[in-house]
């Protein structure tokens, strides 16, 4: 023990020596660990709310969208995509079991207008059953009912950013506002989610019934109306699967696909969306916390230089050293420890920061962070990692060297 | 070591030395030391078949002209460097041929260096370049750090640096630092090179006076002939070989 404190007394003494030295050799570790904790609480912190608002859409819940290749856009696409209709989504509800609720949509943009207000928005067509469906909950007001679906009433369900666009302070309930070519009464306001995946912030949720008088739906040669997507709860989850091939093979019967054909419609579940997700964001955290790393291993660089050229300033103090009776393990730890410990500390100091700034960002800006221990210890064993091994190869130079010759320098 | 020991004996006694061997006395022995170095595609002897014996508690000058191979006989005595041909026994134990770490063990417990250029860090204070001589052999002892400096005059200076001291000052820490270890062998490479004459005789007063009182064993190399004066025993080396020995 007694020998370790004179070792460590040592180190403390080469360092201190050259403060201004010291700590810009440690600048290259700190940077370096600190954009490794930012940037990878950056990646973690999308993961984990793109998962969260997955999952508060629900995780039941089953999407049917035309099939890529079938005409432009994807799961909001607008026009263009011909392949589902109103007509499917009713037989799906009446003939495949175990499900809940089916709620078709279709969406258009359309432009709000608001007094001198006015704004371009998306706007979903749907059934009532949309709400459950999707987990929706209401700030304000109510979701229009079957009966207003029924009767196609005009009344709208607003996203938060649209109703803060719109109508700024004033509860937008029971306000009318113009639609394209249609007035619409305000019954409700959609809680906020946030951003990230379907968040229904910047849209307007009306009855299909009612976007029908205002955007005429497109019909296929056999007369059905065209829908973008149709959302479904499925009620009890294990079969999930079962419900899948059902509506396969009920949706290609429907759409009169030779057997050779491929699907027209693609199904996906919301697990299925949740861990490819999941894999982006994982791959992007990955990137992130790769190009922080390169920071990190030219800083271990900077390690090393410094070492080398501290070696070669202190040649005689080694010689000294060794005429007193130093082993070349003494000088080699001696110095190992002096590499280690400034990548240690900037690994800690490094830290420190990292977590400091993930935190301003969480609180400033929209994104979201997250630092888990593992990243931080990750983070702070790489740093003193790159410390042994960059400080390796002076530590063995100073070892090494010829105590007479070492003595005789200048 | 016994075995060793016999070993030293029965070498002397197949050679016919005409040393008297006393193995309890007997510091250094010295065998047909040959040093080379290699320069380019030519060799450079330094040291031709040197062999010298030294006795415990003996005061020896070794003198001679620049490139005699005074520094490198210095160095082998040290354990700095081994010889390229011939024996070393060090208190009876043959040394020419140990590995890096035991020379460092015995640089670290048996000898004492004394410096012509000093050789003190200049950051540490004087007690901490005094301490530094105990650190790789077992471990620092402040209270012995204080006599020692006591014993070279120095107590009132033991929180000052290097570049606080005069020269003949610095040399006294560099003395402490060696004695603190209580060493079997000082070895001094022109301790009063870098000194005016004053600082000289001081430094060389408390050397004297370190093997009157302690009995110690001090090699010093010098120009000086009033420095070897003081000395027992001159060796004079010329061309890497001892050409004479006086006694004092």
């Amino acid at each position: 023990m007694k020998k370790w404190g004179t070792f460590l007394s040592t180190v403390w003494l080469g360092l201190s020596t050259h403060r201004l030295r010291s700590f810009l050799t440690m600048l290259g570790i700190i940077i370096g660990v600190a954009s490794v904790i930012t940037l990878m609480s950056v990646g973690k912190g999308s993961t984990a709310e793109i998962l969260s608002n997955i999952e508060s859409m629900g995780a039941n819940l089953i999407t049917i969208s035309p099939a890529m290749g079938f005409g432009a856009g994807g799961v909001r696409g607008v026009g263009g995509t011909q392949t589902l209709t109103m007509e499917d989504a009713e037989a799906i509800s009446q003939q495949v079991s175990y499900i809940s609720v089916v709620a078709p949509y279709s969406s258009s943009n359309l432009q709000l207008v608001v007094g001198t207000e006015n704004t371009n928005s998306q706007v979903i067509g749907t059934t009532p059953e949309y709400m459950s469906v999707t987990n929706l909950k209401l700030a304000s007001g109510t979701f229009f009912s079957e009966q207003q679906y029924e009767r196609g009433a005009k009344v709208a369900v607003l996203g938060s950013d649209v109703a803060e666009t719109l109508f700024g302070s004033v509860s937008p309930v029971g306000q009318k506002m113009r639609m394209g070519t249609i007035v619409v009464t305000v019954i409700g306001v959609v809680e906020s989610k946030g951003t990230g995946f379907n968040s229904p912030d910047d849209a307007v949720i009306i009855p299909l019934t009612a976007l029908q008088q205002t955007v005429a739906l497109t019909r296929t040669a056999q007369g059905e109306k065209v829908v973008s997507s149709i959302y479904l709860t499925v009620g009890d989850e294990t079969q999930s699967d079962y419900v899948t091939e059902q509506i396969t093979s009920l949706l290609r019967t429907r759409h009169r696909l030779a057997a050779s054909a491929e699907d027209d419609f693609s199904i996906r579940s919301m697990e299925e969306i949740a861990s490819s997700l999941e894999e982006t964001s994982g791959t992007l955290t990955l990137l992130l916390g790769a190009i922080a790393a390169i920071s990190l291993l030219v800083g271990g660089i900077g390690v090393m230089n410094i070492m080398l050229v501290s070696v070669l300033e202190r040649t005689r103090e080694i010689g000294i050293r060794k005429a007193l009776g130093a082993r070349e393990q003494d000088i080699w730890i001696q110095f190992l420890l002096e590499a280690t410990f400034l990548s240690f500390a900037g690994g800690i100091i490094g830290a420190i920061i990292g977590l400091g700034v993930s935190m301003i960002i969480n609180r400033m800006g929209s994104m979201a962070t997250l630092v888990t221990p593992d990243i931080v210890i990750l983070a702070v064993s790489v740093a003193v990692g790159i410390g042994l091994f960059f400080g390796f190869y002076p530590a063995w130079n100073a070892s090494r060297l010829n105590p007479i010759e070492a003595l005789r320098s200048e | 070591m016994v075995e060793r020991f016999q070993e030293v004996e029965h070498l002397y006694q197949d050679k016919g030395d005409d040393h008297q061997v006393d193995k309890e006395k007997q510091m250094i022995q010295l065998q047909d030391i040959t040093k080379v170095y290699p320069m380019g595609k030519r060799e450079l002897i330094v040291l031709r078949r040197i062999t010298l014996n030294i006795e415990k508690g003996e005061l020896v000058a070794i003198m001679g002209p620049s490139g005699s191979g005074k520094t490198t006989l210095l160095n082998l005595l040290g354990c700095l460097d081994k010889p390229t041909s011939g024996s070393y026994y060090f208190e009876g134990r043959e040394v020419s041929q140990l590995n890096g770490n035991e020379l460092a063990a015995i640089r670290g417990q048996k000898i004492g260096f004394i410096f012509q250029t000093f050789n003190l860090l200049s950051r540490l204070t004087a007690l901490a370049n005094v301490e530094l001589g105990m650190t790789y052999v077992g471990g620092v002892d402040r209270r012995r750090a204080l006599e020692a400096l006591a014993k070279v005059g120095l107590s009132d200076r033991v929180n000052h640096r290097p570049i606080e001291l005069s020269g003949g000052e610095q040399q006294r820490v560099a003395i402490a630092r060696a004695l603190v270890k209580n060493p079997s062998l000082f070895l001094a490479d022109e301790p009063t090179g870098q000194l005016d004459s004053r600082s000289g005789e001081e430094v060389i007063s408390i050397l004297t006076s370190l093997h009157a009182e302690q009995g110690i064993t001090l090699l010093l190399v010098t120009h000086d002939a009033n420095i070897a004066w003081h000395c027992q025993r001159i060796v004079h080396l010329k061309d890497g070989q001892v050409v004479t020995e006086e006694s004092a």
